[in-house]
């Protein structure tokens, strides 16, 4: 019984840090009707941008999202200046291999630097844990999903607080409907990417924190992100959040009282059942946006 | 009657003619095909090409980018010796991104479209099987180093040769050293976890069955998909059943987050043995946090070391640090894998004086023995290295060392493993 509890606590906290990746995957989608298949790539990034300012500079992992995070928010508008933008058919389509391409990118540029080699970020709170209900609790675990909820929160109050919020919101309901009244739709896709890129870093640093990585870790992360989106419903950010904590529940407890082969087994047979009762996903909206 | 007499001898003339051009054509192009004599120097060659398929991205990537710097060496040191048979090696490497499906297009590629004279293995015993089958099928030797899974040698194939110990074989010694043991020290109980891969899984699986033989109860088993990307469940069942032996079946990240979790748990085995990771050299070192979290670790090791006394082992390793800098220490054991293919290689086709891959098949199974860095090679009818043998290595004091077997060992056993720093 024991066992279960802390697969729980493990999974929620873990699935936390998953739901910082996949909010940036649903956010770009919700309004740009694209695909990122980057967003794996764009996270081993964040955490190679980690890892150099732990290395070089010896800057806290928390404190160095302070620099990667603008870093990243202002590399994700130039993606979406140069690869995004100029796509004006078939824009699901498109994004996918244009994403795909930029990932390569990312991937092969990060092996010239870095070569193959594993890394993994190293903190006094990676290895550090305390005591709780019978077993160690990691601290990375506790900050990691910290700040997944603070930067979530974040996002949820810049949403539907703010002025550009209701501008995105306009635009992820009808896109065209959102130019006719004055919105200056590219600029907020521009941003968006932005956002969604920057969420990458954060995700990337706690993805390196827990886990030793290397530029093609991103394939295995991108697979789950989009099982995450999909379970959580295409553009939804609650969608994306329930889905990741389940996701890693599921499997976390599957993993302990059965056995880890049939971990995501357990997960995508829930999946295709949600699926089946619900096409658009947990949260998402019937039949897609409205253009 | 005198024409038709006349006409005969021309007709027999013609017929005698006709049947000497025959022969003469037959026997033209019979020599084509069945001649053993070396082809002259003086005709103008270029480069032999050596077609090899290595994963430079993808799961295997760390390993497929150390084989390709072994592989690399190798030529460099043959090319700057004069080549082989006296024409320079060129290497013509893709890459598979760790794919079972783009590897059987590589080499299907290297062979039919590139016209490569030779190929060489690439990474792992999960590539090696698909990619031995088009190899076959073309009639090319296939001389690999790091495809030892027993599955690679059920497949009935006569083309297939692995300079490195069987795979199954490797963790024996940890066993064997483990129940050496004296009866009061001996462990009791031991955890098991390892990769659905052909790689890991036989050795865990053979070091289960010997463990349970000499007495060691299994208290958890679990196999895991290769794609998994989060440990912690799978650490926790292991921690949880507190065993004092922990046998896993890894790659460096998924070794690199059981040691991470083990630390957060406070968990510490008396013993812990990694099929690969630790045997990473620095790069094990600096993702579980510096030298002294590998105090105690234990690796099966395919047979070499860099200070190991083989043939030209000295020689590698001091290539290896003109070329790409660092530490004898951080050399990976990859990177001697490739390197004694090639040398397999040089002294088959040397002693045929021929790149003839049917030849070249013949001779790896002669039952002559070619000497490596790994040390002697002899194959078997399957392909297996008959002569090669795992030692038992663990870290040290900043050093990875060999421990068993004791006429093969430069320091003895740190049991139990001391406690994580």
């Amino acid at each position: 019984m024991g066992l279960i509890v802390e697969a729980i606590i493990t999974g929620l906290l873990t699935g936390g840090v998953y739901a910082l990746m996949a909010s940036g995957l649903t956010l770009v989608f919700g309004v740009m009707d694209i695909i990122n298949i980057g967003q794996g790539a764009l996270v081993i990034l964040g955490a190679y941008l980690s890892y150099v300012l732990e290395q070089n500079l010896h800057i806290d992992l928390f404190v160095g999202l302070l620099i990667t995070m603008p870093f990243m928010f202002v590399l994700g508008v130039l993606i979406e200046l140069l690869f995004i933008r100029p796509i004006r058919r078939d824009r699901t389509m498109f994004s996918i291999l244009v994403t795909f391409g930029v990932a390569l990118i990312i991937e092969g540029v990060l092996n010239l630097i870095f070569s193959a080699d594993y890394v993994q970020l190293h903190a006094w709170y990676i290895t550090a844990s305390f005591p709780v209900a019978g077993f160690y609790l990691s601290y990375i675990y506790v900050f990691g999903f910290l700040l997944a909820v603070v930067l979530l929160g974040v996002l949820y109050l810049l949403l539907y607080r703010t002025k550009f919020g209701h501008s995105l919101r306009a635009t992820m309901q009808n896109r065209t409907a959102a130019e006719l009244v004055g919105i200056d739709v590219e600029r907020v896709s521009a941003i968006t990417f932005g956002i969604g890129v920057a969420l990458a870093a954060a995700g990337g640093m706690a993805f390196g924190a827990t886990t030793s990585f290397n530029a093609n870790s991103a394939y295995d992360l991108i697979s789950r992100l989009l099982a995450i989106i999909i379970f959580g419903g295409m553009g939804s950010l609650q969608g994306a959040l329930i889905a990741s904590l389940g996701m890693l529940v599921i499997e976390d407890v599957t993993s302990v009282v059965w056995s880890p082969v049939w971990a995501s087994t357990v997960f995508f047979i829930l999946l295709v059942v949600i699926l089946l009762i619900r096409p658009q996903g947990l949260l998402g909206q019937v039949g897609g946006r409205k253009q | 009657m005198i024409g038709r007499y006349a006409s005969r001898p021309r007709t027999f003339m013609s017929t005698i003619g006709v049947f000497i051009v025959t022969l003469f054509v037959l026997s033209a192009c019979g020599g084509g095909t069945t001649s053993t004599s070396p082809t002259p120097t003086s005709q103008p060659q270029g480069p032999i090409k050596i077609g090899i398929s290595l994963s430079l991205s993808g799961d295997f990537s760390a390993d497929g980018k150390a084989f390709q710097q072994g592989y690399q060496l190798w030529a460099d040191t043959v090319n700057k010796n004069g080549g082989l048979l006296g024409r320079q090696v060129k290497l013509d490497i893709v890459s598979d991104a760790s794919s079972t499906t783009q590897v059987v297009t590589n080499y299907q590629k290297l062979i039919t479209v590139n016209h490569d004279d030779l190929i060489l293995g690439p990474f792992s015993t999960l590539l090696t099987k698909p990619a031995s089958v088009v190899a076959n099928r073309y009639g090319y030797a296939m001389i690999e180093g790091a495809g030892g899974g027993p599955s690679v040698f059920t497949q009935g194939l006569h083309n297939l040769f692995d300079v490195s110990p069987p795979v199954a074989n490797l963790v024996v010694s940890f066993t064997q050293y483990i129940l050496s043991l004296p009866a009061s020290q001996r462990p009791t109980t031991a955890a098991y976890a390892t990769q659905n891969d052909p790689f890991t899984q036989p050795q865990v699986d053979t070091a289960r069955q010997l463990l349970e033989q000499g007495g060691v109860k299994t208290v958890s088993y679990q196999v895991y998909p290769s794609e998994t990307t989060d440990f912690t469940p799978i650490a926790q069942k292991m921690i949880a059943a507190k065993a004092q032996v922990v046998v896993t079946g890894t790659l460096l990240p998924d070794i690199t987050a059981f040691i991470q979790a083990f630390k957060q748990q406070h968990y510490n085995p008396q013993a812990l043995i990694a099929t690969a990771g630790p045997d990473q050299g620095s790069q094990f070192t600096k993702a579980i946090g510096g030298a002294p979290a590998a105090e105690g670790i234990f690796v099966p090791n395919g047979g070499w070391y860099p200070t190991i006394n083989t043939f030209q082992n000295a020689q590698m390793v001091q290539n290896y640090l003109a070329a790409y800098g660092g530490t004898a220490d951080g050399i990976s054991s990859d990177v001697a894998e490739g390197y004694a293919v090639g040398q397999v290689l040089v002294q088959a086709v040397n002693k045929i004086h021929s790149i003839d891959n049917a030849k070249l098949i013949a001779e790896l199974h002669s039952g002559d023995t070619f000497q490596s860095v790994q040390g002697d090679v002899k194959f078997n009818d399957q392909g297996e290295n008959i002569l090669a043998s795992g030692y038992l290595f663990q870290w040290q004091k900043g050093s990875l060392v060999s421990v068993y077997p004791a006429n093969q060992a430069t320091n003895p056993p740190e049991f139990p493993k001391p406690n994580w720093p």
